[in-house]
C-alpha cells in the first residue's frame, strides 16, 4: 500500500510535557496505512485512547514522536477535509435541523466566502443529505423535535455536508436503541457506499465494526497500542442479514477473543 | 408549558396577594395598631391617592434613574461577560476579583459617591449599576465558558477561529443565561437606587421614604414601598415575557435525550 490515503508512522501522544518526560503516552508506536475510501474501524475497551487517535487523525492534537501523513500532506494542524460526528449528537438547539447541518459551511472555506451569495444551493444540497438518510420534511423541525436516531442521523449530515474526504465517527450509535443503531448502520454503509469516503469509525460494539468496516483495528489499554489488524473479506453490498451467517459470526468472536484477552491479562497480547 | 396551566395554578398569586392583605388589614383593625406604627392597607391607599401627583413623580425619578443604570450594567455586564467567558486566563484572573468586589455593601458606596459626584442621579444611577452589573457578567461568562468539548473539535477541524465560534455558538447559547440575569439585575437595581436616594438625593422614592418617615407618615412611606415593589415587578415580567419569546428554544427541555 504505498500511496496510503491515511499513514500513521510509529506516532506517539503524550498529552502534555509533565506526561511526556514521565513516559506516560495516551497512545503508543501507532502504525497503520489506510486506502482512499477504505472503511476502518477501530474496537478497544473505554478509555484505550481511540478518541486519542481521532484527535491526531483530524489534526487537533500533534503526535510527540512520529508522523501523520494524510492526502499526501503531513498533518501540521485541524484537517478540513475531514468531518466528525459524536456519540452526543450536539446539534444547537436554536438552529433548525436544515440550518444545524449548514454550520459547517458557514465555517469552512471555500463555502464560508460564498456562503451568502449561493445560500439557496447549498440549502438545495443541505436538503439532498438529509432526505439520503430519511430525514426528508424534518427540515425545519427543531432537534429537541427529533428522536435520538434522528438527531444522530442529522449530525451525521452536518459532518458529511463539505464533502470531507474522511469521517470519523466517535461512538456515534452508543447511546442508541438496538433497532435504531441497525437502521443507521445501513444508512452510513450506504452514504459511505454512493460517496467514497474514507470513515474511522470509533467503537466497542464489535458486530457494528465487523458489519461495516473493511479493516478493523483492535486496541489495547493504556497504553493504547493496535494489536490486531483483521480484514473483514465479507463481499459488499453487506445485508443486514450477513449479521446471522456463520462467516460473520466467526469474525465476531474472533475479535472477541482479542479483546477477552486484553480483559483478563491487561498487558499486551503478543500478535 | 405556560398556556397549559391550570387556572388555580394562574390565579394563585393573585389569590395570596388578596389574603395578604385580608389578614394584614384584620390584624391592624383587631388589635387597633395605630396609623404611625403600622399602618394598614386601606390607610396605605388612602395616602397612595391624596399624595398620588408627588409619589408618580418621585416614583418617575426612581425608575429612570434606575432605568439608565440598568442600561449601563448591561453593556459593561456585557462586554466583560464577554470578555472573562473567551478566555480562559481572563477568567481565573477576574473571577476572584470580581467576587471580592461583589461580597461588598453597594450602600457603602454611597458616600465615596457623593463625594466625587455630588448630591443627586450621579450616585444614584451609579449604585443601580453597581449593584447590578455583576449578576450580568457572570451569566453571560458561563454560557460562554461551558461550551460542549465535542462541539468544539467539531468547529476547530473545520477551521473555525475563536471568534466564529464565539458568535455562532457561544453567544446564543448564553442568551437564555443572559435574560435569566435581566430578570435578577433589574430588582437590584431599583435596589440600589432606592438606597442611594435616600442619603444622597432630594428626590426619587428613596427621598421620599426618608422624608416621610421623618414626618411620622407612615402611611406614605409604606405606598412609597408598594411603588418600588410595583415597578420591579413590572419590569421583571417584561423581561420574563422576552425571555420567553426570543429563547424559546431553551425551554422546551434539552437535547440530551438523545
Amino acid at each position: 500500500m504505498a500511496a496510503a490515503f491515511v499513514d500513521f508512522r510509529n506516532v506517539w501522544l503524550a498529552y502534555n510535557e509533565e506526561l511526556l518526560a514521565q513516559g506516560h503516552f495516551a497512545v503508543e508506536d501507532i502504525s497503520l496505512q489506510v486506502g482512499e475510501g477504505e472503511f476502518i474501524a477501530i474496537v478497544g475497551p473505554s478509555g484505550c485512547g481511540k478518541s486519542t487517535f481521532m484527535k491526531l487523525a483530524t489534526g487537533l492534537k500533534r503526535p510527540s514522536r512520529g508522523t501523520v501523513v494524510i492526502g499526501g500532506q503531513a498533518v501540521t494542524g485541524p484537517l478540513k477535509i475531514t468531518g466528525m460526528a459524536f456519540q452526543a449528537p450536539s446539534l444547537l438547539p436554536w438552529r433548525t435541523t436544515l440550518d444545524n447541518v449548514l454550520l459547517p459551511l458557514e465555517i469552512v472555506e471555500p463555502y464560508r466566502s460564498s456562503f451568502r451569495s449561493r445560500r439557496a444551493e447549498y440549502v438545495d444540497k443541505a436538503r439532498k443529505l438529509l432526505q439520503s438518510v430519511g430525514l426528508g420534511g424534518y427540515e425545519q423541525k427543531f432537534p429537541w423535535q427529533l428522536s435520538g436516531g434522528m438527531q444522530q442521523r442529522a449530525s451525521i449530515c452536518r459532518a458529511l455536508i463539505h464533502e470531507p474526504k474522511m469521517l470519523l465517527l466517535d461512538e456515534p450509535f452508543g447511546a442508541l436503541d438496538a433497532f435504531t443503531r441497525e437502521e443507521l448502520w445501513c444508512a452510513l454503509r450506504d452514504l459511505q457506499a454512493a460517496q467514497k469516503f474514507n470513515v474511522i469509525l470509533v467503537t466497542h460494539d464489535l458486530r457494528e465494526s465487523v458489519f461495516l468496516a473493511d479493516t478493523v483495528y483492535v486496541m489495547s489499554k493504556s497504553p493504547g497500542r493496535f494489536i490486531v489488524r483483521r480484514e473483514v473479506d465479507l463481499p459488499r453490498p453487506r445485508d443486514l442479514e450477513i449479521t446471522y451467517t456463520p462467516a460473520f459470526t466467526d469474525i465476531v468472536h474472533e475479535l472477541r477473543g482479542h479483546i477477552g484477552a486484553l480483559r483478563k491479562t491487561g498487558a499486551e497480547v503478543a500478535q | 408549558m405556560s398556556r397549559l396551566r391550570p387556572t388555580s395554578e394562574r390565579l394563585a398569586p393573585a389569590a395570596l396577594l388578596v389574603a395578604t392583605l385580608v389578614i394584614w388589614q384584620a390584624v391592624c383593625t383587631l388589635f387597633n395598631v395605630s396609623d404611625f406604627i403600622f399602618p394598614s392597607p386601606m390607610r396605605v391607599a388612602e395616602q397612595m391617592w391624596e399624595h398620588r401627583t408627588t409619589i408618580l413623580g418621585h416614583a418617575w425619578r426612581t425608575f429612570w434613574v434606575t432605568m439608565v443604570g440598568f442600561g449601563i450594567a448591561i453593556v459593561v455586564g456585557v462586554l466583560l461577560g464577554f470578555l472573562m467567558g473567551s478566555s480562559r486566563l481572563a477568567y481565573n484572573a477576574m473571577y476572584p476579583l470580581m467576587t471580592a468586589f461583589n461580597a461588598l455593601p453597594k450602600a457603602a458606596f454611597v458616600p465615596i459617591l457623593v463625594v466625587w459626584f455630588g448630591i443627586g442621579i450621579g450616585p444614584a444611577i451609579l449604585t443601580a449599576f453597581l449593584i447590578s452589573f455583576f449578576p450580568i457578567m457572570v451569566n453571560i461568562a458561563t454560557g460562554l465558558a461551558t461550551l460542549e468539548p465535542e462541539l468544539e473539535d467539531v468547529l476547530r477541524v473545520l477551521g473555525a477561529k475563536r471568534w466564529d465560534v464565539l458568535t455562532k455558538v457561544g453567544l446564543p447559547r448564553s442568551m437564555p443565561y443572559f435574560y435569566g440575569s435581566l430578570k435578577v439585575a433589574i430588582t437590584l437595581a431599583f435596589v440600589g437606587t432606592t438606597v442611594s436616594e435616600m442619603t444622597a438625593s432630594n428626590e426619587g422614592i428613596g427621598y421620599l421614604l426618608i422624608s416621610a418617615g421623618s414626618s411620622m407618615q407612615m402611611g406614605l412611606a409604606f405606598a412609597g414601598l408598594v411603588v418600588v415593589a410595583i415597578m420591579a415587578m413590572a419590569m421583571y415580567e417584561l423581561f420574563s415575557l422576552i425571555e420567553k419569546r426570543t429563547t424559546a428554544w431553551a425551554h422546551r427541555g434539552s437535547q440530551g435525550a438523545g
